[in-house]
């Protein structure tokens, strides 16, 4: 099962490659990872999100995570209210079809057409978890040229 | 004042005593401010024997052991040592050399990415670039060490950054806010534990590693005569309680014995005291303490429901949670453990530990660690390398004092029993110290006969010589049909190499011989390197076969 779990960690070089290199050691798996300054600049924040077997592997990738001299506190969403969002930017064909897709997208969902050239139509799609797989279903029924993807971040309510 | 001189100093103010390493071109600079500090100084022949050696001190001791290599291959032959005292908690400040700041990621002479390397096996590490962060940084690399878990921390230093000057202010303390270790048990899971407690009718103590490391012999002592529960010693627990008192079950696990093996298995609770529950510990997961429920002490919260699923955990320092649990202990309400008792006594009687030995036979190993033991009245500390031999000496010398059993157990480093015995030597000059070696283990680490010879450190190395690398020999004898791949040895004379790093060699080959010699061994001022010739296809037993429960045991079970 997937959880989303945060990481308040010193804002020093040599972090991000301690908790990869902890997940990698313990075999964890890490389907998504973001990291960025908050606002105090001497700390980082890390979302990530995490598969877990059971609550014992998601206890001890917590506790591994917070045994990190670098980490300063590790918050778990899994029985937490909060609110998340991934970012996808993606390039479409520009050709007729496609247009009445995209329309019909940007009425429906939280996507934004950012650029248009001769050759694409460069999307915008900013939502939560559940939204981005409803979105992704629409669009990869269209020929997609280029996706790329953020990881998940998270704040609690 | 440069950055190599405020290291020393910073070493100074840390209380180091000594220092056991290696020069070379990264290092240059440290060298040169050591040549005016009163900081003793130990070479060693190898860089991975310095580790081992700062282990063996920082073991011996509770105190901070202290390593030193240059950059590149200096650094990286101290990996080894690093991940042994990682393993095993054991609070040890390695510094090494790098290259210059400029220089870091070009791929230098004698370059290689240290904290990169060492980031899995040290408990924190640390490059310093700017010689202003460099006092901070020792001060709180001691601090780290030793509190909490300990275990090793690495600062890597280039060579610029030990000659840039900045005047030397050396921190009163430190300040880590995301690093604050649980030192009490939480009072509510102290009240559940104790409810347990009161509850059971077949309660064993399991003791580890944790009980030596926060000096919570005396506390456990108190607590197992007090509660009258009979106590497994696990292997790095082995000196937290005495293995002569009647509450002993000596070790568990899968050299353990009979009786403490049976007696978890039987047991139902389990109150673990800084035991991590490693697999050679608890065999095949579904068969460990079946119909226990399990108390967990441990300083350590990534330490509780790893392995074994807990019913109480008590993260603490051990000291502190046995003190805790000691108070609010009512006698009155345990329950009666008699019937307990005597079957774990007749546990004891069908079970012993033992050997069998015919006295025109070649010499048993068992034989020699018991007659060891004997002369040494059980007051020496013990060193041993990994193998046959370090379960031998596991086994038959019976530890009654905390700190006196120095051996790589969660790494099973060989090479490591040596230059260890060597740090702990250092550090204990008025303690007999002994080390139990094999041929094979032996030669992994043989040069550090020159540090023995230079310094004069008076270590007596009993090898038993059984011509092959035993433990893997006895797996192929009992699991692969008896191909012994890899495993026999052509040995070198031990007495000829002793004597070629100016060292007294003795030879003994016969089981008539064998008090004598470790008389005349024991009473020789000054180091002894002794080859024991014994019989070669001596097995340890009992053992348990990787991935079986504990109570299925083979050899020395009736």
């Amino acid at each position: 099962m997937k959880h989303t779990i945060q990481a308040l960690v010193e804002n020093k070089f040599g972090v991000l490659a301690r908790v990869a290199s902890l997940f990698s050691a313990r075999g964890y798996n890490i389907s998504s990872l973001a990291v960025g300054e908050t606002q105090d600049p001497s700390m980082s924040c890390m979302t990530i999100v995490v598969n877990a077997e059971d609550e014992r592997m998601l206890q001890q990738i917590k506790n591994q995570l917070q045994k990190l001299i670098d980490v300063i506190t590790v918050i778990d969403f899994t029985h937490k209210k909060y609110i998340d969002r991934e970012l996808i930017l993606c390039k479409i064909e520009r050709v007729e079809e496609n247009k009445n897709v995209i329309t019909k997208l940007i009425k429906q969902f939280p996507v934004k057409v950012i650029e248009e050239t001769d050759e694409y139509f460069l999307l915008e799609i900013c939502a939560d978890t559940q939204q981005i797989k409803e979105i992704l279903k629409e669009v990869k029924k269209i020929e997609i040229k280029e996706l790329v993807r953020a990881g998940k971040i998270a704040i609690g309510k | 004042m440069n950055g190599a001189k405020i290291l020393i100093e910073s070493l100074t103010k840390e209380g180091v005593e000594v220092i056991f390493g290696y020069p070379g071109g990264s290092v240059i600079p440290f060298f040169d401010a050591l040549y005016d500090s009163p900081i003793r100084f130990i070479l060693t022949r190898h860089e991975q024997a310095a580790a081992h050696a700062a282990d063996g001190y920082a073991r011996s001791t509770g105190k901070v052991g202290v390593c030193l290599a240059t950059s590149g291959p200096g650094a990286t032959n101290l990996v080894t040592g690093i991940a042994t005292a990682n393993m095993d908690s054991v609070p040890i400040v390695a510094i090494t050399g790098q290259v210059k700041t400029t220089l870091i990621g070009n791929d230098a002479f004698q370059e290689a990415d240290l904290t990169g390397i060492t980031r899995s096996i040290t408990k924190h590490n640390y490059l310093v670039k700017d010689v202003k962060d460099l006092a901070y940084t020792v001060k709180e690399a001691f601090y780290l060490a030793n509190t909490g878990r300990p275990g090793p921390i690495l600062i890597d230093l280039p060579v610029d950054v030990q000659m840039q000057d900045i005047d030397f202010i050396y921190p009163e303390k430190v300040e880590i806010r995301s690093y604050h270790p649980d030192m009490f048990g939480h009072p509510a899971q102290i009240k559940k534990a104790v409810k347990l407690i009161n509850e059971s009718n077949r309660p064993v103590i399991l003791a580890g590693g944790g009980v030596v490391i926060s000096g919570a012999n005396k506390e456990l002592l108190e607590f197992a005569e007090k509660i009258n529960v009979p106590v497994a010693i696990t292997f790095m627990g082995l000196g937290g309680f005495p293995s002569t008192n009647h509450l002993s079950l000596d070790m568990p696990g899968m050299h353990g014995t009979g009786y403490a093996n049976l007696a978890i298995t039987e047991s139902d609770l389990l109150i673990s005291v800084g035991c991590r529950f490693d697999d050679r510990i608890t065999g095949k997961l579904e068969g460990f303490a079946p119909k226990a429920k399990i108390i967990h002490v441990d300083i350590d919260p990534t330490s509780i429901s790893k392995n074994i699923k807990v019913d109480v955990d008590l993260i603490g320092d051990a000291k502190n949670v046995l003190g805790q649990l000691n108070e609010e202990i009512e006698v009155s309400k345990l329950l009666d453990l008699s019937e307990w008792h005597k079957k774990i006594e007749g546990w004891k009687s069908k079970h012993p530990l033992g050997y069998k030995m015919e006295e025109s036979g070649k010499t048993k190993p068992q034989y020699i660690v018991e007659e060891i033991y004997k002369q040494t009245e059980g007051k020496a500390l013990i060193a041993t390398e990994v193998g046959q031999n370090q379960m031998w000496a596991a086994q038959f010398y019976k530890f009654d004092y905390p700190r006196n059993f120095i051996s790589s157990g969660g790494l099973g480093t060989m090479g490591y029993g040596f230059p260890a015995a060597i740090g702990a030597k250092i550090a204990n000059p008025e303690k007999q110290v002994i080390l139990i070696a094999g041929d094979g283990s032996i030669q992994m680490n043989i040069q550090e006969l020159a540090t023995l010879s230079t310094y004069d450190i008076d270590i007596k190395i009993i090898i038993l010589n059984n011509h092959c690398l035993g433990m893997v020999r006895q797996w192929q004898e009992l699991f692969y049909d008896r191909r012994y791949s890899g495993t026999p040895l052509k040995n070198p004379d031990f007495v000829q190499v002793a004597k070629g790093y100016g060292i007294k060699g003795i030879k003994v080959k016969k089981i008539s011989e064998v008090k004598k010699a470790i008389k005349e061994i024991l009473s020789y001022n000054g180091p002894v390197m002794a080859d024991f010739q014994i019989e070669e296809e001596e097995n340890v037993f009992p053992m348990v076969p990787a991935g079986e429960a504990i109570n299925r045991m083979i050899g020395g079970m009736a």
